[in-house]
């Protein structure tokens, strides 16, 4: 095992882990500010997946010159990520904003039951069987050596997540909406009391974490290649794993989860076996909540009477 | 309220009122009853039928079980699975003969019961001082470890394949010319017996606790730890009790199920699926109620085993899918149709069909 294939196995993990940030940033944010652990999350990017895998062969952007898919993928991301933030916004009207007031667990089962339903969805959409998702780009090495391999689609996902990133870290940090978003999340009342819409406000969170969501599921096919209905248990489960490592609720911790998330997944794949990295994830997540129980990045909160 | 509307009422209307409000106030009775009286009434629960109707029973245990944390205690719980598992597994690891233990069928429940319940010790204690959803969130990391653990680990768990033949209880042991192993192996009926005993045992128990000082503890601090602590209550050891004991109750549950289907399964069994259909029945039916986790678990259970077959059945009976296609059909709806139950059940009884009458109580407290 030699310092490249650590190397490799490093790039690796990091290329998935920006990925799983991706979706994780959908879990913080909504529960930054109604405190829902939404379920349904992974399964809605499972269903911008299948968006983006009918929009590929609407297009025919399989056959397509390189201009044509460059464009055609910025569509691609745009559609999808219109589409669930879109999607994530009705279902907040229909299913979560009547359950505000109900008791605590309410919203969660119901998030259970929208996930249920959208994988239902995905299933008459794409069938049961799992599919190819066509391969876009070029798998040439960009590095002009032997050991060492990153190619355009690790690049892609670098090229979408990192400026997706910095936009959310700007809109949080610098607009009036990002003002609103950080008011609502500590204190609902006063945030309406000093005139804030607080419905606009929640609405426009669950847009940003599903249009995030939608550009990772378009990533997701490019780089994974194969979708299936089911897909989106096992992602959603690793992004909200990472949303709580990092600290739920915090922005920067969930980017910081998620790529240590992906880096203990393909280092514990190529070092012990991939069979045990589910295994190997979590016994890692629950040492680190025991010694740091806000997570990575959380804030300490002090429960009050 | 309702004392200005009963005034005299026809006798006949007194008597279906007096029926009702025994239905109401000895429900359990009266289904214990009919249950212990249904399989000499009714042949097909000597077939396949007894067998499902024991599975039921079995899963009404491990709701019982996370309602204890879940319902009373008020901390969720997303890997009771695991610890179904694990009682599942250690029951079979003492009587399998692979192994050298070979113990009897009791001995073995109560050594796996109390495994479980250490086991929920061991990752509770560290766990516990977490905040509600980091708790969630390390009971399901849990559960995954488990479920990877008994599949990985074949030569101890025998991987995919399960450990098997778990040996019904009471073999070798002959009563009045009967022998009972034998019986438990052919006839369904014994082990529908068996598991609803211990289904009652367990009912009665978790009644005697929830009005005990541990059981009153546990609702005080669901309802406000700082308040429960302020008098004079440990909020971890509470915790900590339940924690054990929603893992004891667990693990019972996976012994009974190893031996009546006299193999572990394979590990996809204990997987997160199996806690989410659980936590959903408590939550359908209503936290900390027993009526209402009996009723989650019955309807959850009954709408995948009795309800999609038939209803797939009758389709193609009356040939209206023709084609096979998977949007005729019923068991294709299936997910969409028990997600729409459980959002319509949040939206409009957002505490449970059968609300805990200690909640309710509470809830209108302010208003009489």
């Amino acid at each position: 095992m030699s310092v490249q294939f650590f190397l490799q196995q490093c790039l690796i993990g990091l290329t998935n882990g920006a990925l799983i940030a991706l979706v994780a940033l959908g879990y913080t944010m909504v529960y930054g500010i109604i405190g829902l652990i939404n379920f349904a999350h992974g399964d809605l990017i499972m269903l911008g997946a299948c968006l983006a895998l009918s929009l590929v062969t609407a297009l025919g952007l399989a056959t397509a010159g390189p201009t044509a898919t460059w464009l055609g993928i910025s569509l691609l991301i745009v559609l999808c990520g219109l589409f669930c933030g879109t999607l994530n916004v009705a279902v907040d009207r229909l299913v979560y904003k009547p359950l505000r007031s109900a008791p605590k667990l309410a919203p969660l089962v119901s998030a259970i039951g929208v996930s249920f339903i959208f994988m239902n969805m995905g299933l008459f959409w794409i069938g049961s069987a799992d599919r190819a998702f066509p391969e876009l780009l070029p798998s040439t090495n960009l590095l002009p050596m032997e050991g060492l391999q990153i190619t355009w689609k690790d690049l892609l996902v670098v090229i979408v997540v990192v400026p997706l990133m910095v936009g959310l870290t700007l809109l949080v940090q610098m607009t009036r909406l990002g003002k609103a978003m950080r008011a609502v999340s500590q204190d609902q009342t006063a945030a309406s009391l000093v005139g804030v819409d607080v419905d606009r406000v929640i609405a426009a969170t669950f847009f940003i974490g599903g249009f995030l969501g939608g550009a990772a599921s378009v990533i997701y096919g490019l780089y994974i290649n194969t979708i299936g209905f089911q897909i989106g248990f096992q992602n959603g489960l690793y992004a909200f794993t990472a949303a709580v490592l990092g600290g739920i609720g915090s922005i920067p911790g969930a980017v910081l989860g998620g790529l240590v998330i992906g880096l203990v997944r393909s280092l514990s794949s190529a070092y012990v076996g991939e069979r045990w990295t589910g295994a190997i994830v979590f016994a890692i997540l629950i040492v680190i909540l025991v010694f740091r129980p806000e997570g990575l990045l959380g804030r300490r909160t002090k429960e009050k009477v | 309220m309702h004392s200005s509307a009963s005034s005299t009422p026809p006798a006949s209307a007194s008597r279906r009122l007096q029926l009702a409000s025994l239905l109401r106030e000895r429900w359990d009775l009266v289904a214990l009853g009919l249950l212990a009286i249904a399989p000499l009434v009714i042949p097909a629960l000597g077939g396949a039928l007894g067998g499902q109707v024991t599975t039921l029973f079995i899963y009404c245990i491990l709701a019982l079980g996370l309602n204890v944390m879940v319902g009373y205690t008020g901390l969720v719980h997303l890997g009771i699975a695991a610890f179904f598992g694990i009682g599942a597994y250690s029951m079979a690891i003492l009587t399998v003969p692979m192994y050298p233990f070979q113990m009897g069928f009791a001995a073995a429940a109560v050594i796996s019961t109390l495994l479980a319940a250490g086991v929920g010790l061991a990752l509770g204690a560290p766990t516990l001082r977490l905040r509600g959803d980091y708790l969630a969130i390390v009971t399901l990391g849990f559960g995954e470890v488990v479920k990877v653990t008994l599949r990985n680990l074949e030569q101890i768990t025998g991987g995919m394949k399960g450990l098997n033949p778990v040996p019904p209880p009471g073999a070798g042991v002959t009563l009045g010319g009967v022998d009972l192993g034998m019986a438990f192996a052919i006839d369904p009926r014994y082990f529908y017996y068996l598991s609803l005993i211990v289904l009652a045992g367990v009912v009665v128990a978790m009644r005697r606790l929830e009005n005990s000082r541990l059981g009153r503890a546990w609702v005080a601090v669901r309802e406000d730890e700082l308040a429960a602590s302020a008098m004079g209550i440990s909020a971890t050891r509470v915790k900590l009790s339940a924690f054990a004991m929603s893992s004891a109750v667990a693990g019972l549950a996976g012994c009974l199920y190893a031996a009546s289907l006299s193999t572990t399964a394979d590990p996809n069994a204990y997987d997160f699926n199996r806690s989410i259909m659980m936590l959903c029945a408590v939550i359908l039916g209503g936290l900390g109620s027993i009526p209402g986790t009996l009723l989650g678990v019955a309807i959850l259970v009954g709408f995948d085993t009795v309800l999609a077959p038939w209803a797939d059945s009758w389709i193609q009976q009356m040939n209206i899918n023709p084609t096979g296609s998977s949007l005729l059909s019923f068991s294709g709806w299936r997910l969409a149709l028990f997600g729409l139950a459980l959002v319509l059940v949040m939206r409009f009884r957002p505490a449970g069909l059968v609300p805990s009458r200690r909640l309710a109580a509470e809830l209108h407290e302010g208003q009489t």
